[in-house]
C-alpha cells in the first residue's frame, strides 16, 4: 500500500471543492446525496466544511446495488445499507457526491436510482478524484484532483482515523 | 447432507423448504427484505435488478393473495411475469406436469413459482428444470410454504427484539398446515425460546414432541405469557372429515377472542396467514384490533418474496458458475 494523498491533502481538496460548490450552488437551496460508501464520507466532509445550513435537508445516501449493470455477471452484492433520501427530489437542485470517478458506471446507476425518487431540477456531480478509465460519457462538474492511475493499480479512499487516499494493487478485473 | 436448494458455495438457488437451511441464510433473507421494503415509499416502486428475466407463476391450486404478492414482488424487481392457472388450463386437457413444464421452459423462463396440492411438487419440478432455472415453492400439499414462514419471521422481527427471548404459540390445524410446518422449522433455526402448538388432538400431529414444540389442548394454558400468537386458518373440509364437531364449537374452544388474548403478554402480536375465517378461528374484534399485524404480514410478503427471488436468480451469475 502506498499513500496517494495524506489526510491533510484530502482535507485541502475538500476545502477547495466546498468553495467551488458554494460558488455554483449557493443560491439554489441545494440537497446533497452521497454514494455509498466513499461518496458518503466525502459528502459528510463537505457538509462539515460548508456548514449544515448550506443544504436544505440532512445528507441523503444512495446505495446503487440494485441498479448495477453486472447482476448477470456477479449476482447479488454482499449485504448493503439501503438508500435513504430523507427529502423529495422533485424540482430540487441535487449535489451528487462520489469519492472516485472511474468507469462512470456507478454514476450512471446513481442517476437512474435518483430518477426513481422523482424529477430533480438539476444534478451536479462532485468527485474527490477524477481518474482515467471512463467507459461512459459522464464527466464531473466539480473535481478535487485529477489522478492518472497506471495499469494494474487502483486507488481507494479509506477512512480509519480520517480520509486518506491509497494506491492498491488491482485485485481482479472489474 | 447436501441441500439441493443451495449452490456449491451455499447460495440460495431454489427456495423449496426451510428445512435444512442455516440461520445466516434466514437472516440474509430478512435483511434483504428490509432493504427492499423501502422501495415502496418512492415514486417509482421498482428497481431494475431482474430486468429482462421471465418469471412464471405456476399455480395448480387457487390463491389470490400469494399469487398476487409474488407477481407484485417480481414486477417491483422489473421482471416479466406470466400467470398460469393450471387447474383451468392444459392439465385439464390431459397434458402431464412435465410436458407443461417443458413447454413453459422453452419460452425461456428463468424462474417458476409453484403452488400445488401435492407435497413435493416444487421439488419435483426443481429436479427437472434446466440448470439456469430457479424454482420457488409457493406451497405444496401439507409439506411446506417457506416464503410465508419467512414473511412471518420478518414480521416478528419487526416487532420483537430477539428471537431467543420469545415465546410463540401456533394455534389451530397444525396437522394439515404446511404454513405451521415451515414456521416451526424457521422458529427453531432462529433459536426461538419456546414454541407452543395449541389445538384439538385430532388436528395435531403425533410427532409434535420430536418437532421440539410444547403441546397444549387448552387456550388459557397455551397462551399464558406468549409474545406472538399465530392463528391458522381452519379449512372447512376438515369439518366434513369429522375432525372437529362444528365451527361454533371450534370457536368456543380455540377461537381467539379478546378474553383469550388477555392470557398472552399485554404486548403480544396476533398473526394469521390469511384468508381469515371471522368467527371461526378469530373474532373480528381481535383481527381488527390493535395487537393484530395481519395486514402488515401481507405487505411484508412482497419484500420477502423480492428478497428470495433476487437471491435465487443472483445465484446463477457467471461468477458463481465459475466458482462452482
Amino acid at each position: 500500500m502506498k499513500i496517494a494523498l495524506t489526510q491533510t491533502q484530502v482535507r485541502d481538496l475538500v476545502e477547495q471543492m466546498a468553495s467551488a460548490i458554494s460558488n455554483k450552488l449557493a443560491d439554489k437551496n441545494p440537497l446533497i446525496v452521497g454514494i455509498h460508501t466513499g461518496g458518503v464520507w466525502v459528502a459528510k466532509a463537505l457538509v462539515e466544511e460548508l456548514g449544515s445550513d448550506f443544504f436544505d435537508a440532512p445528507l441523503g445516501t444512495l446505495n446503487i446495488a440494485y441498479y448495477r449493470d453486472d447482476f448477470t455477471r456477479i449476482g447479488m452484492h454482499p449485504q448493503v445499507t439501503p438508500s435513504d433520501l430523507p427529502f423529495s427530489v422533485d424540482g430540487r437542485h441535487l449535489l451528487l457526491v462520489d469519492d472516485v470517478l472511474h468507469s462512470g458506471r456507478t454514476t450512471r446507476a446513481a442517476l437512474n436510482e435518483i430518477f426513481d425518487y422523482g424529477r430533480p431540477a438539476s444534478v451536479t456531480l462532485a468527485v474527490l478524484i477524477e481518474r482515467n478509465g471512463r467507459e461512459l460519457p459522464i464527466q464531473p462538474d466539480i473535481t478535487g484532483k485529477v489522478v492518472e492511475v497506471v495499469k494494474g493499480q487502483q486507488i481507494k479512499l479509506t477512512n480509519t482515523s480520517g480520509l486518506q487516499l491509497e494506491y492498491r494493487i488491482k485485485e481482479q478485473a472489474e | 447432507m447436501k441441500n439441493n436448494q443451495l449452490t456449491e458455495s451455499g447460495h440460495l438457488r431454489h427456495f423449496l423448504t426451510i428445512e435444512g437451511l442455516k440461520k445466516p441464510l434466514l437472516t440474509e433473507i430478512m435483511d434483504r427484505a428490509e432493504q427492499f421494503s423501502g422501495i415502496t415509499r418512492r415514486q417509482v416502486k421498482k428497481v431494475p435488478l431482474l430486468r429482462g428475466k421471465t418469471i412464471v407463476n405456476l399455480f395448480f391450486e387457487n390463491s389470490t393473495r400469494t399469487r398476487s404478492t409474488f407477481e407484485l414482488a417480481a414486477k417491483r424487481l422489473s421482471a416479466d411475469v406470466m400467470n398460469f392457472n393450471i387447474s383451468t388450463s392444459a392439465t385439464s386437457k390431459g397434458e402431464s406436469l412435465l410436458d407443461t413444464l417443458h413447454n413453459l421452459e422453452s419460452m425461456h423462463t428463468d424462474m417458476f413459482v409453484v403452488r400445488h396440492n401435492q407435497s413435493g411438487a416444487a421439488e419435483f419440478i426443481a429436479q427437472h428444470v434446466s440448470p439456469h432455472v430457479s424454482v420457488i415453492n409457493a406451497g405444496d400439499g401439507c409439506h411446506a410454504h417457506p416464503t410465508q414462514a419467512m414473511l412471518d419471521m420478518f414480521t416478528i422481527r419487526r416487532h420483537k427484539q430477539s428471537f431467543p427471548d420469545l415465546r410463540v404459540a401456533i394455534v389451530g390445524d397444525i396437522l394439515h398446515s404446511r404454513v405451521a410446518r415451515s414456521q416451526i422449522q424457521a422458529l427453531s433455526i432462529l433459536g426461538v425460546g419456546e414454541i407452543r402448538v395449541i389445538g384439538p388432538k385430532t388436528l395435531l400431529p403425533d410427532d409434535c414432541q420430536t418437532l421440539g414444540v410444547h403441546v397444549y389442548h387448552d387456550m388459557e394454558a397455551g397462551l399464558e405469557g406468549v409474545d406472538v400468537i399465530i392463528m391458522l386458518r381452519l379449512q372447512l373440509e376438515r369439518m366434513q372429515g369429522a375432525l372437529i364437531p362444528s365451527a361454533r364449537e371450534y370457536f368456543q374452544c380455540f377461537g381467539l377472542t379478546e378474553e383469550k388474548l388477555s392470557y398472552a403478554k399485554p404486548d403480544a402480536i396476533v398473526m394469521h396467514p390469511g384468508p381469515i375465517n371471522r368467527g371461526v378461528e378469530i373474532a373480528s374484534t381481535v383481527a381488527d384490533g390493535p395487537q393484530s399485524v395481519i395486514l402488515e404480514q401481507v405487505t411484508h410478503g412482497i419484500a420477502v418474496r423480492m428478497a428470495v427471488m433476487a437471491m435465487s436468480l443472483g445465484a446463477h451469475s457467471e461468477q458463481n458458475e465459475l466458482l462452482a
